[in-house]
């Protein structure tokens, strides 16, 4: 007898997105389309030892969750007086399914609508697209499970009460609601709606991004935002020593993933029709992820990337990286003089990199004792303690250099 | 489903300068009569002209002006009959409210005697 457990949560993994978008589709209830998909997997695991394990697994869990599912309408409906809801859900039932990858796209645009808070797209999205447990989805969130279930409820209400459709967006719209969809990918991947970023989640976000690609393989910035991904994640075993940060030019390149890398890279071979913003930052990190040591990184082509991504995405986040681009590329004093340009910015006052960025342009244009100024004031201003240590380090290391 | 589309004045951000998406009021008016996704509406005399009426104590309060004081103002609304949100959305990023000021969907919420 195989191992039914191994089984079952092989298919679980593969399957559960697809059963349990079908089932939302098909009864319009997202908790029983949960329950019931919980209900189907708890079966197996008592039927799969004495029948064997079925042959088309994703099928028996499909089957079994909607039968189970069209019981407990009916119950409800009896039970409610509502016999003509009856009616309905079967000849909803009867009807042949149309692709069912499609339900997996729904599910992902619903959960990700502009018209539910930023939040919720966020926690909907871990829960019901990639199927974490409501604990763990409060954990990414720092909040209790209790508090968490219930902006859950909160946010399914608003798609019940306010009309929010379970569907693929029309083509007018799809390009909009894509990006939000991107957005909230990424959002999991650098967990920068919660400012936790301990990089927990970049393998469910990678996922995430692999099942969008899938869905969509037409679409440039999914196919970006994956490669995006991947080579950032690529970096993960080198950004930190003994649990302090590594900036990208110290850290030992031998430890990087390859095969993240080469995954990116042949993505990134496709031609782009359209460049969006996740394309420029993939080919920006596909420069570093090329540069076999950090001396040999191409800084005119990453400032050529921060230029054409500056034009569509003006930011002072991007202004700042392109400054530190620009001051590798042509010299410190160069990415000295775009930064005197960028501190006036109020979006900019109190973000710690911007001191940091300065503090070493300044040490390597032979000024460590202003570059001490500002990288202290960078340290002062980091919000994790992370950063701080590795300001602190640097900050250490230029005091030295100078008093010797 | 139903919404009611409440048309209002933005006071804090600058209208759209592009110009472009929005129809004519009498277009937009006349596509989505035509198309029996608006069942009707109207323009709102300003804030000055309105008046709050509540009971209290068992007498009723009249009085000047509008329950709400802010800055904006509802300058309209209209009653949408739509398949989903999505659809509603479209139909109100098309009226020129959505580019000179802003426009709020709120859903029908049917009582059920």
């Amino acid at each position: 007898m195989p191992d039914v457990h191994a089984a079952l949560a092989d298919v679980v993994a593969r399957e559960r997105l697809r059963v349990v978008a079908s089932l939302i589709r098909v009864f319009g209830d997202w908790d029983l389309a949960d329950d019931m998909f919980a209900e189907a997997t708890e079966r197996a695991l008592r039927r799969w030892p004495v029948d064997g394990i079925p042959a088309n697994p994703g099928a028996w869990l499909t089957t079994t969750a909607r039968r189970r599912a069209i019981d407990v309408v009916r119950r409800r409906a009896v039970e409610s007086g509502k016999l003509a809801e009856v009616a309905m859900q079967e000849s909803r039932e009867t009807g042949e399914l149309p692709a069912i990858t499609d339900d997996r796209l729904r599910l992902m645009f619903t959960c990700c609508h502009p018209a539910l808070p930023l939040d919720a797209r966020v926690a909907l999205t871990l829960k019901v697209v990639a199927g974490l447990p409501t604990a763990a989805v409060g954990r990414a969130f720092l909040v209790s499970e209790q508090t968490i279930s219930k902006r859950l409820q909160r946010a399914k209400q608003k798609i019940a009460n306010a009309g929010i459709p379970y569907r693929v967006p029309t083509e007018e719209m799809l390009p909009e609601r894509l990006d939000g969809v991107l957005t909230v990918v990424y959002l999991i991947f650098t967990e920068g709606w919660a400012g936790a970023a301990d990089g927990a989640l970049a393998d469910e976000a990678i996922r995430l991004g692999r099942v969008l690609l899938e869905l969509l393989p037409s679409s440039d910035e999914a196919r970006a935002l994956l490669a995006l991904m991947l080579l950032q994640h690529a970096r993960r075993d080198a950004r930190t020593v003994d649990g302090s940060l590594v900036t990208l030019e110290d850290q030992d390149r031998s430890r990087w993933d390859t095969d993240a890398i080469g995954e990116a890279l042949a993505l990134l071979r496709a031609p782009a029709r359209e460049r969006g913003s996740y394309r420029i930052q993939a080919e920006i990190a596909a420069v570093h992820a090329n540069a076999p040591h950090a001396d040999h990184t191409d800084w005119p082509a990453i400032v050529a990337g921060y230029d054409e991504l500056y034009r569509i995405q003006p930011s002072p986040v991007v202004a700042l990286n392109r400054a530190v681009a620009i001051g590798m590329a042509d010299g410190p004093h160069a990415g000295l003089a775009v930064l005197d340009e960028l501190a006036s910015d109020p979006r900019l006052s109190g973000y710690h990199p911007l001191h940091a960025v300065r503090g070493e342009l300044l040490a390597r244009a032979g000024q460590p004792a202003d570059g001490a100024i500002e990288l202290a004031r960078a340290a002062e201003l980091a919000a994790t303690e992370q950063e701080r240590t590795q300001i602190r380090r640097r900050l250490a290391s230029l005091q030295s250099a100078d008093s010797e | 489903m139903r919404y009611l589309m409440f048309v209002a004045t933005d006071p804090e951000n600058a209208p759209d300068s592009t110009g472009e998406g929005t129809l004519a009021i009498e277009e937009w008016v006349a596509k989505n009569d035509a198309a029996g996704t608006r069942i009707m509406g109207n323009r709102l005399r300003p804030a000055e002209d309105a008046t709050t009426v509540r009971r209290r104590d068992g007498k009723v309060l009249v009085t000047d002006g509008p329950f709400a004081e802010s800055r904006e103002w509802i300058a309209g609304f209209d009653i949408l009959e739509c398949a989903d949100l999505d659809e509603a959305i479209a139909i109100a990023a098309e009226h020129p409210m959505a580019a000179a000021g802003r426009l709020e969907l709120r859903p029908f919420w049917p009582l059920e005697f």
